[in-house]
């Protein structure tokens, strides 16, 4: 029996499984994929937003004020590199002044602090590839850029450090009340145990509380539950990643002007180094459809070329699509009167990432309401330790680490320079995936594309994880990397 | 029956127009020097090829050893080539130039190592 | 190895050779299909022969010095040198420097070809490492998108393999690969080659299960199922050390004692190419020690 079960492993679950794990509960954290944050989670900006463009009586505005706080502090605790950049929304046309006065004042209403506009002259200074023509723009100084991923797997790291039971591979398949008792039947099915062939069986989770925040399939969890007035409209953003050489091509995150729906089409640091261009915008039916177009890649470039004319489409070495979870205007933070002890947690789009920290207080907050009042535990670590990336020591550092282990002298992938270490350590904290190696690592994310590495990683993989070359997978079930190996 | 067909002899790629009746050519034209004639004659009575593939090894510091055939064999054999071959096991060291497999399909043909294995 | 010889018959006896993998001779290894060595040594070698030649050139050559798994970290203007290797971090500054890094192959990425991102495509030169080092078949429905010379080969490969090659797509009117490789690695088993036509689309959630082939002059388009794409649309220098160092142009270093060499500098079809050019990179080399 647990006191809270929470559906879904991406930021706003690792967040709040971590929040929870200050205080003596019993909690189990569940995710249908191989790994976490590898839904709406792994294809994200990696934007910490100050809390701009949010109207201002809205959750998101109120939680990503708060969420840009917390996310530093948490941040710092668990060792994950936040990196405060800041943004300018650009404008080029007199005319477009009013909107971006009236964007500040909506962010100062909200409480982001030390916004200003800043003019021709100051842009020509400290954002020298900037269009010319831009005329001036507004300042939040305290816009950031963060590893998305990095960042659920430290939090979820530190989560089961505190006592968390993470499942993976784990779907769920039903909800139902416990008669004349307060405890919900959670049933689920675990896809992902291919070596006992156990695909498929089903297992039950009891709990006083769950959240939902199942993020695309939110919907279908509640409908589970009998709650039906929610609706996740996926919303499809294609983004383009940059050469690590064009790091600094720009020196803040760019944007646009805001449209009704979107922050717009913008010109991302990203703390991995390579700058990123995107995201479109585009309803899409299906949940599943990752796919990037022809279409997207001539949207993007012309949109951020208006802002940074220098920009090549040479640059480009990856590209992905991602799914926004829409559930309507602003995020659903609810307890369902309807399912007593279920919580829902849905439409956590943009500026998702950010809230996450603030959503997790607000979530104590509704389980203190609905009936649980935890006892925070004495024992509670703050702290995770670092994980080492070479990429971000200084040469000189590396002796150091040699000395530790010489191990961290086999690079294993030469674009982004990461040794034997780092994909042995990414596996001890978890990955079992070739994309969740990549992820945690950067192995394969650099110019060649896994072109001189993936037989390398492949190997550790085997060794470490004790796996036939047949088993590796790029993301999952399904996703094997070969189909025979000749023994 | 009309063959068409390019040349390889040579990087200028002669297109031959052979005319060919049971595997015997009739004519050739399109080549533009002897190399043609012969190489499209060759093609169209016993077309060869040298192999080139993988012999698995046990104990060793490869898993793999390249390997090639010593002569060309009959392109007709080759699928059969890779079916021994698939299924043999190099258990000793070998240097470039020595013989994996002897005698290959009865060819008088034998399949080298085209690398050195501890 | 070919740069260092040269350098080392030429009168130079303090020769350092870094290499990063734990044997020497590069993607030679891989490569156990022949068609090399027709110019430089008059016979028709496979890759592994090619460089074994050399490796006991330099074997034979007790002056040149050979560090294998060992990694360049940093490369400086003044030709410092830092580089990892089992049990070390060392740092060293030669006279002369030549950089004979090879070059990698262009991806899917860099072609924008639009679809999803399923586990199923690869290289044309990870399948080769895949399949001729590893002993792994990456797949056994294969389309192969260009007509480099390393996809032509790998469709060979796999329908050796007991793959089945669907198709060549090439975007230019023309073959890329040597006509040689059409003829023995497509005709040879019956593999269509379709020019002027290119992969719009790959379909797959999590493995690859078909691609959209498109007509560049009628933009019809039709559908070739398969669990595999290989892509094989060309190489470009590897050369970021260079820009590390601060030569804005890799192909004309303006940084004195250092020299390219081999597809390092430019991507060469013939490996015989690659080695006169690194020999006179050895040469340049030791005639600028002379000088200096």
């Amino acid at each position: 029996m647990y006191d809270v079960l929470i559906i879904g492993g991406g930021v706003t679950g690792a967040a709040i499984a971590r929040e929870l794990s200050r205080y003596r509960l019993k909690i189990a954290l569940l995710e249908k994929e191989t790994e976490l944050a590898f839904g709406v989670s792994k294809s994200n900006s990696g934007i910490i937003h100050p809390g701009t463009q949010n109207p201002p009586d809205s959750l998101k505005g109120k939680f990503c004020v708060l969420g840009n706080l917390l996310t530093r502090e948490i941040a710092k605790e668990l060792g994950v590199d936040f990196k405060e950049v800041g943004e300018l929304i650009v404008i080029f046309n007199e005319a477009d002044r009013p909107r971006l006065q009236q964007i500040k004042a909506e962010g100062e209403r909200l409480g982001v602090p030390r916004l200003r506009i800043v003019e021709r002259a100051w842009l020509r200074e400290h954002e020298p590839n900037l269009n010319p023509d831009a005329l001036a723009a507004l300042y939040a100084p305290t816009a950031g850029i963060i590893s998305p991923y990095r960042w659920v797997y430290a939090l979820a790291e530190n989560a089961a450090r505190n006592g968390v039971k993470i499942f993976l591979g784990h779907k769920v398949t039903g909800i139902t009340p416990e008669p004349g008792n307060r405890r919900l039947n959670v049933s689920v099915s675990r896809t992902e145990e291919p070596r006992r062939s156990v695909s498929g069986s089903e297992v039950t989770f009891r709990a006083r509380f769950v959240i939902n925040c199942a993020g695309l399939y939110a919907d279908e969890v509640a409908r589970l539950a009998g709650i039906d007035d929610l609706t996740i409209k996926p919303r499809k953003g294609e983004e383009f990643l940059l050469d690590k050489k064009r790091e600094h091509l720009v020196n803040h995150i760019i944007f646009p002007l805001p449209t009704p729906t979107t922050k717009g089409i913008l010109v991302i640091k990203t703390s991995d180094g390579n700058p990123m261009i995107g995201p479109t915008a585009e309803e899409v039916a299906d949940k599943e459809d990752r796919s990037t177009s022809d279409a997207g890649l001539q949207k993007v470039l012309a949109a951020t070329r208006q802002l940074v004319p220098s920009l090549s489409e040479n640059d480009i070495i990856a590209y992905f699509a991602g799914l926004r979870p829409v559930a309507g205007k602003d995020f659903i933070i609810r307890h369902e009167a309807k399912v007593p002890g279920l919580i829902t947690v849905a439409g956590i789009q943009s500026p998702g990432l950010t809230a996450g920290p603030a959503i997790a207080l607000l979530v104590v907050e509704l389980l203190k309401k609905h009936g649980l009042w935890p006892h925070r535990k004495l024992s509670f670590q703050h702290y995770r330790p670092k994980t080492t990336h070479l990429f971000s020591l200084p040469v000189t550092h590396l002796p150091f680490l040699l000395e530790q282990d010489p191990t961290y002298g086999e690079i294993v992938c030469r674009c982004e320079m990461v040794s034997a270490r780092e994909v042995r350590d990414a596996i001890k904290r978890g990955a079992r995936t070739l994309d969740g190696i990549k992820f945690r690592t950067r192995a394969q994310a650099g110019r060649c594309h896994g072109g001189f590495c993936t037989t390398r990683i492949m190997k550790i993989m085997i060794e470490e994880l004790k796996l036939k070359p047949t088993e590796i997978t790029k993301r999952g079930p399904g996703s094997n990397v070969i189909v025979e190996s000749r023994e | 029956m009309l063959r068409k067909m390019t040349c390889i002899e040579c990087p200028k790629g002669c297109q031959l127009e052979i005319n060919e009746e049971g595997g015997r050519v009739i004519s050739l034209t399109g080549n533009q020097c002897e190399k043609g004639l012969a190489y499209g004659r060759q093609e169209i009575e016993s077309p060869m090829r040298i192999l080139t593939t993988t012999v698995l090894t046990e104990g060793l510091d490869l898993k793999l050893v390249p390997v090639r055939t010593d002569k060309p064999i009959p392109k007709a054999r080759l699928l059969e080539a890779m079916a021994l071959i698939s299924g043999a096991r190099l258990t000793h060291p070998v240097a470039v130039g020595e013989v994996v497999i002897k005698d290959l399909l009865c060819l008088g043909v034998d399949l080298i190592a085209t690398r050195s294995v501890q | 190895m070919a740069a260092a010889l040269a350098a080392y018959q030429a009168g130079v006896k303090d020769i350092l050779l870094i290499e990063r993998d734990q044997y020497l001779g590069g993607i030679l290894n891989q490569c156990i299909h022949p068609g090399f060595g027709l110019h430089h040594f008059k016979t028709d070698l496979t890759g592994p022969e090619y460089a074994d030649r050399f490796i006991k050139q330099v074997a034979a050559a007790q002056e040149i010095e050979v560090s294998l798994r060992s990694f360049v970290v940093r490369l400086t203007a003044d030709r410092e040198l830092t580089y990892l290797k089992p049990g070390g971090m060392v740092t060293l500054q030669p006279r002369a420097l030549i950089m004979a890094t090879g070059c990698r192959e262009r991806t899917r990425e860099m072609i924008h070809i639009a679809g999803t991102r399923p586990a199923g495509i690869f290289p044309a030169g990870l399948a080769q490492k895949m399949v001729n080092i590893e002993g792994w078949l990456p797949g056994k429905e294969i389309v192969v998108i260009g007509s480099g010379d390393i996809g032509l080969i790998m469709a060979r490969r796999f329908t050796l393999e007991g793959a089945r090659v669907k198709a060549v797509v090439e975007i230019q009117k023309e073959s890329r690969g040597l006509v040689r490789n059409v003829v023995q690695c497509l005709e040879d088993f019956q593999i269509p080659l379709y020019l002027n036509h290119r992969v719009a689309l790959i379909h797959g959630r999590d493995r690859v299960e078909k691609v959209t082939v498109e007509n560049n002059e009628t933009k019809e388009t039709f559908e070739l199922t398969c669990d595999t794409v290989l892509v094989s649309v060309g190489l470009i220098p590897e050369n970021e050390l260079i820009e590390q160092a601060g030569s804005p142009d890799p192909a004309k270093p303006n940084l004195p004692g250092l020299f390219v060499c081999g597809n390092s500098l430019k991507v060469y079809d013939l490996v015989d190419n690659v080695t006169r050019d690194s020999q006179k990179a050895g040469e340049a080399a030791a005639e600028y020690l002379k000088n200096a």
